[in-house]
């Protein structure tokens, strides 16, 4: 194989499903799941970093077609394509996740409207861009619900730096001069990098410029809500962020 | 299918008066000769690696450590196609490049486009396992030589893309396809083929330059009767595989054609195919006048990862132990450096130079001692390097003045999946794949080895792992670009960084470097964009 694998053109077209072909084996199909899937849906299709399969419609499947496309292709950049699968196996995948969706997704304990109000008043705004609204330094969470689980939105609010997004890094650049810029990566290549600091301004380095780049693996600039948020305001938060589900 | 549009006619019009245009003249322009001492013509590139010995290496001195930092963009040229992989050729003030099934001469003072050619993609073509790409052209005597994914050989004319001749080298209903540059030697043009994840039967060919008939052709899996066959079980042969997608590297001396074979299919699931399965994942050394196996040399027996060994072959004299030698260079896929008796194919070095888990190392003849248990399975099976290899396509260069073999090295390790795998001319026929390792580093390198033994002399490190291949300079400099866009110069004798620039696109090409008006350039293609540089 030549590389970058673009080879989808050879099979996009292909998974029109024909009356004459195989039927899915649903016991295959759970088998592929658990082995490549499960790492981001879960075991059970309950969703994790990937979002939750147990709900009958899914945002980016809308028929059985559209959704063995997804599971061929991926989508660019969060979700890698099977594109080992022969067409058959794809269908097997399918259909286990068609499956998935009749198994009643995670019940949520918290109130949404009371979340919304918990979002507001801890600052979560001055970060985050929900639905139009909010400052844009951090990743905006207008559809987070339909991407991430409430076990996950939870863990995340509890401890940022165990799950951040994907790419994520917080850097300290120190400059020659001795200033010390603290932000999240938005770039970087062989030679430069570029950062966002905490007010939403962006730095750009040429890396030998540079005195010293810290890559902060175990910090976020998003604190930890452990210990300013009871336990209820943490179900109704969770709550309200897995009610994002994006523009209707 | 050759077209030669107005705009460009008046282009040409414009500049016939102050290029050097050789197209009035009946002699040959690039004779055999001319490109066996390209050496001596370092004004020029003329072949796809600079040279016959496969070193992408320019004896141009005018840029060095010292003054690169003064390179700027001298023009640039827009392709119809996006991340092209072109390498260009260049002959007295032509540039020559090419695309999926295009080709166009430029002004290597302007890039004003002299002629344009195209030929239509068929609407059922479909590439499988990679992506619509050409590695650029030949050239010989006066015509120029375009391999296309439909899988002719084109031969056009190089003062007017005007078309002499098209032979069909195989059926791309059947996957095989051609994405590489062509090796012109002493009245022939040799093409490899793509197809090694549709089930083809690879084979390396020779076409008669005037008129486009086929010389010879070397099946890289043996037929029934012939020596290797029995490395296939059954009918496996058949679709076994071994494609030849990267041009191969000709020593004139001893008229011997170097050629890197692909991945066994199918790739990932091994279970139908018990055996060595020759010739894949080999480097074949052919006789150029009948295409007769002189030796060949298998990297990776058996492989299951999809670590074809098509790579350029680098061709260099050095003394080993005491004896000057005649030896041959591969920095394969499956990560280790092999050095070769090129005369015979014996085994006279190796060694690891990126991270392997698949091997103990190489036994006394450089067969690698596999590790158990690291072949694909269903549940998965994480292996370093991943499907990619620890580089690929992309060029390494060999300069004979710091005697080092350059690299663009790939860090990446992958969960390796056995699969079906069923048969279907014309179709996926892989068995398998491969995933991301979970949150695993990724990064790359250009690495500086000593070419008699592969020990690296310096590294370079990139922040993600390369899709472009090196240039080596006499001025001492190395050349090659990033996935995110940087081109840049490095010492030759330190690889520290002297110059960069951002292009804007992904590069996946390889440079080259030629004269302007006396005054040496680089270029590299970067996605669709073709840059060249100058003082």
């Amino acid at each position: 194989m030549h590389g970058w694998i673009p080879i989808f053109a050879a099979c996009a077209s292909a998974f029109a499903q024909t009356a004459t072909e195989t039927p899915p084996d649903l016991a295959a199909g759970r088998k592929i799941f658990e082995a490549q899937c499960a790492l981001c849906h879960g075991q059970t299709g309950t969703g994790g970093r990937g979002p939750s399969l147990n709900r009958p419609k899914l945002n980016k499947a809308a028929d059985d077609d559209a959704l063995r496309k997804v599971i061929f292709e991926g989508i660019n950049p969060e979700m890698p394509g099977a594109w080992q699968l022969s067409k058959r196996e794809v269908a097997s995948v399918a259909a286990y996740v068609r499956s998935l969706g009749t198994v009643q997704p995670e019940p949520l304990a918290g109130d949404a409207a009371r979340g919304a109000s918990v979002y507001e008043s801890k600052g979560c705004p001055g970060c985050h861009i929900a639905s139009g609204k909010g400052q844009g330094i951090g990743p905006e969470l207008t559809d987070i619900g339909a991407r991430r689980n409430g076990a996950y939105l939870r863990k995340t609010l509890l401890k940022p730096t165990d799950s951040p997004p994907e790419g994520f890094l917080y850097v300290a650049a120190v400059t020659t001069s001795g200033e010390t810029v603290r932000g999240i990566r938005v770039n970087e290549d062989s030679f430069t990098i570029q950062l966002k600091d905490s007010r939403g301004k962006f730095h750009s380095f040429r890396k030998a410029e540079l005195k010293e780049l810290r890559r902060l693996k175990q910090e976020s600039p998003m604190p930890s809500f452990e210990r300013s948020l009871s336990g209820a305001e943490l179900d109704d938060i969770v709550a309200y962020l897995a009610s994002l589900r994006g523009k209707s | 299918m050759s077209t030669c549009g107005a705009r460009s006619q008046r282009a040409a019009s414009r500049l016939v008066s102050t290029l050097v245009l050789i197209s009035a003249t009946a002699l040959a322009q690039v004779p055999y000769e001319r490109i066996v001492d390209a050496s001596k013509d370092p004004g020029n590139w003329v072949t796809y690696s600079g040279n016959y010995l496969g070193h992408r290496y320019s004896p141009l001195t005018q840029l060095t450590p010292a003054n690169v930092s003064g390179l700027r963009v001298k023009w640039a040229y827009q392709f119809p196609n996006r991340r092209t992989e072109v390498s260009p050729l260049v002959v007295d003030g032509v540039m020559y490049v090419t695309g999926p099934n295009t080709a166009a001469a430029l002004d290597v003072r302007t890039g004003r486009e002299l002629w344009t050619w195209k030929r239509p993609i068929p609407d059922d073509y479909r590439s499988i396992g990679f992506g619509h790409v050409s590695r650029g052209p030949a050239i010989l005597d006066n015509q120029l030589f375009v391999a296309t994914l439909d899988c002719y050989l084109v031969a056009l004319d190089i003062s007017s893309g005007a078309e002499r001749w098209a032979t069909k080298v195989e059926d791309y209903k059947t996957g095989y396809s051609m994405t590489l540059a062509p090796l012109a030697i002493r009245g022939k043009v040799v093409v490899g083929v793509s197809g090694g994840e549709a089930g083809i039967r690879g084979f390396v060919d020779a076409y008669d330059a005037k008129t486009g008939q086929r010389a010879w052709r070397f099946w890289t899996i043996p037929g029934p009767g012939e020596p290797g066959h029995e490395s296939w079980p059954g009918e496996t042969w058949k679709t076994g595989g071994g494609s030849t997608w990267v041009t191969g590297a000709y020593d004139p001396e001893l008229n011997l054609i170097y050629w890197g074979v692909g991945n066994p299919g199918p790739d990932w699931n091994a279970d139908s195919r018990p055996g060595d399965n020759l010739y894949t994942c080999s480097m074949v050394a052919l006789d150029a006048n009948t295409g007769a196996l002189k030796w060949h040399f298998q990297f990776t027996p058996h492989d299951s990862h999809d670590w074809d060994s098509t790579h350029v072959p680098v061709l260099f004299d050095a003394e080993v132990r005491g004896r000057k030698r005649k030896l041959i260079a591969s920095g394969n896929r499956n990560a280790f450096y092999y050095v070769l008796d090129r005369t015979s194919g014996e085994f006279v070095a190796g060694r690891a130079y990126a991270k392997q888990t698949w091997a103990k190392g190489l036994d006394d003849r450089g067969r690698p001692m596999v590790i158990p248990n690291t072949e694909p399975s269903e549940e998965g099976t994480m292996v370093w390097p991943n499907l990619n290899g620890a580089t690929v396509w992309f060029s390494p260069a060999y300069s004979p003045m710091t005697n080092l073999f350059y690299i663009a090295v790939r860090e990446i390790g992958a969960v390796y999946y056995k699969r079906e795998a069923e048969y279907k001319p014309g179709t996926f026929f892989a068995g398998g794949g491969e995933g991301d390792i979970p949150n695993g580093e990724k990064s790359g390198a250009i690495r500086a080895l000593a070419a008699t033994t592969g020990e690296m002399r310096w590294e370079f490190p990139m922040h993600s792992a390369p899709w472009a291949g090196v240039l080596a300079t006499a001025g001492g400099l190395v050349f090659s670009g990033s996935d995110e866009g940087n081109f840049f110069a490095l010492d030759a004798k330190t690889g520290k960084p002297l110059w960069d620039f951002q292009t804007g696109g992904p590069i996946a090409a390889n440079p080259v470097s030629f004269n302007v008006d006396g005054r040496q350039c680089v270029a590299i293609a970067a996605d669709r964009v073709l840059y060249v540089f100058g003082l």
